[in-house]
């Protein structure tokens, strides 16, 4: 895959972002750009700050209680954490896929994909029908629900039911999907599955993905960065990254000798 | 060898100690429920539920008007409790740590204590007193009160159980957080809150005390929350402490009728509705 045709504008920056557990701070000073229409891999130990960094992209952290967030997030050139931003409308622009798949329990598939759309007051039928259609298809999952799109989300398999999330995220149509390990609970069919999908949306959208799996950010990522304890070691092609990393740190981490 | 003799004597004496306590609970409950079952079956009849009370003296005559009574105040109650309930519940369970939250906790358990003849003074001094009547509106604050702490308790125990994952794909859809509660949390929740709101109203429905000088009862039909109202509870208790005959009859049947009403609602709570809840929400 050649890098030059990634375009280079810039539509999510992380500016000196921190994050606080209580006392504890989880996430320091990170730096970083994402171009538009890459997927960004984020890996590193656990515990190592990844997850809470993604969760602060879409101002998620900060509803459990006792956390706060410093720093600047930048989508499009505006600052998220600005006071006169709504979150939820932030929200509405940088999607999210969970590490466990999480459908409404009481939602049948269809309603699963639309209840975004639904509740921010668009009811057409049709024009539901058609965003549930294409999302569907974007998240890989048409061809097996299409024939029991009223049957409970939860009776689907895990693998199928982060797809459907995944198909949830899209409906809402924003530019930035944050993915927080969204295969570490599944089998590697159902893996290879979501990251063949992600292939796809990456078409319209700019993926950051949390992985353990270094394969897998190998396999699907422009851009990774290597967090440790909180902080981004490296961040850089994923080609550059996984073949030749500037920090030992890195090295060491990729090649198994730590972590 | 001694002394495994003993352990298995103490083990035994055990077992028909705990076995022994276990029936102790089980065999009143079987009293009361066969005592009424014979004394009640034997006392009912059709005008039973057709008729409204004889003048006295006369025999015959039946407690339509306490029957509708009962299920008027009791939904009167319902309908005053369940709203405000409800949301205490989801107030308790999504801002669980605020002091609001806390205070109110313990004034949802110090309530569930208060004595029910106590909760009867109070909506007779609140209702009864400023309207110059006794009614089957005060009868219903009565009673609400009855089953607020029940459905609060219930409610914030069961939306507690939502995972908090699934708040988080809510919030994760950019949807604000009234909408996820109300469309998401609650809409899942359907069944379970109704077996608590159930559990309440049977709860209340066998209630006497707070009615005795709030609904407090009449010998006619009526529809009107401002007039006095005749209830199951009131009218067995008035009924059972006449010296005529054929009113303790109709006292039996009255008990019966309640006591079937109110485990007919917990079972259908129990056992009907948590069935469906199994295939369906949280």
């Amino acid at each position: 895959m050649s890098k030059s045709e990634h375009s280079e504008k810039i539509i999510l920056e992380a500016k000196n972002v921190e994050a606080w557990f209580g006392d504890f701070q989880a996430v320091k000073g990170i730096n970083v750009q994402y171009s538009e229409r890459t997927i960004n891999a984020i890996i590193g130990p656990s515990g190592c700050g990844k997850s809470t960094y993604l969760r602060c992209l879409n101002r998620i952290h900060e509803e459990i209680e006792g956390t706060k967030v410093h720093g600047e997030v930048l989508l499009e050139g505006k600052n998220i954490y600005d006071k006169k931003i709504d979150v939820v409308e932030v929200r509405k622009r940088i999607g999210m896929v969970f590490q466990k798949p999480n459908p409404f329990p009481s939602m049948s598939i269809l309603d699963n994909v639309v209840i975004g759309l639904r509740l921010q007051g668009i009811t057409k039928r049709s024009t539901l029908m058609e965003v549930a259609e294409s999302c569907l298809r974007k998240a890989a999952l048409w061809e097996e629900v299409k024939d029991k799109l009223n049957s409970l989300g939860t009776s689907l398999s895990g693998g199928q039911q982060q797809r459907l999330c995944i198909a949830r995220a899209l409906a809402i149509n924003p530019p930035v999907l944050l993915m927080d390990e969204p295969t570490s609970a599944l089998d590697p069919i159902a893996t290879a599955k979501i990251e063949e999908l992600m292939n796809e949306i990456k078409l319209d959208y700019t993926v950051i993905i949390v992985t353990h799996n270094m394969q897998q950010a190998a396999r699907i990522s422009d851009y990774t960065s290597f967090f440790v304890y909180g902080k981004m070691i490296e961040h850089g092609l994923s080609s550059d990254i996984f073949t030749n990393p500037k920090e030992k740190q890195t090295e060491d981490y990729i090649s198994g000798r730590f972590g | 060898m001694n002394y495994r003799i003993i352990r298995k004597i103490k083990n035994a004496l055990f077992k028909f100690v705990i076995v022994l306590s276990a029936f102790m609970v089980l065999i009143p409950l079987f009293l009361i429920i066969q005592f009424v079952f014979v004394q009640g079956m034997g006392s009912l009849n059709l005008s039973f539920f057709t008729e409204i009370p004889k003048p006295v003296g006369e025999i015959g005559g039946g407690m339509k008007h306490a029957i509708l009574g009962t299920i008027y105040t009791v939904l009167l109650g319902a309908l005053m409790a369940v709203p405000i309930g409800i949301t205490c519940g989801v107030y308790l369970s999504e801002f669980r740590k605020s002091k609001l939250s806390k205070t109110l906790r313990l004034t949802v358990d110090l309530m569930s204590g208060i004595p029910s003849i106590v909760i009867g003074i109070f909506a007779y001094l609140m209702v009864v007193v400023p309207l110059k009547s006794f009614s089957a509106l005060a009868g219903g604050v009565a009673l609400a009160i009855i089953m607020l702490p029940i459905i609060i308790k219930t409610s914030e125990e069961i939306l507690k159980l939502v995972p908090d994952h699934i708040r988080e794909a809510g919030l994760a859809l950019g949807l604000p957080r009234w909408k996820i509660i109300f469309f998401i949390i609650l809409k899942g929740s359907v069944s379970n809150l109704l077996t608590g709101i159930i559990l309440a109203i049977s709860r209340a429905a066998g209630e006497t005390a707070p009615l005795l000088f709030t609904a407090f009862g009449n010998m006619y039909m009526n529809f009107n929350m401002k007039e006095p109202m005749a209830t199951l509870p009131v009218q067995i208790y008035t009924y059972a402490i006449s010296p005529f005959k054929d009113w303790q009859r109709q006292a039996w049947a009255g008990a019966f009728i309640l006591m079937v009403l109110i485990l007919a609602m917990n079972i259908f709570a129990r056992y009907v509705l948590t069935k469906i809840k199994d295939k369906k929400g949280f």
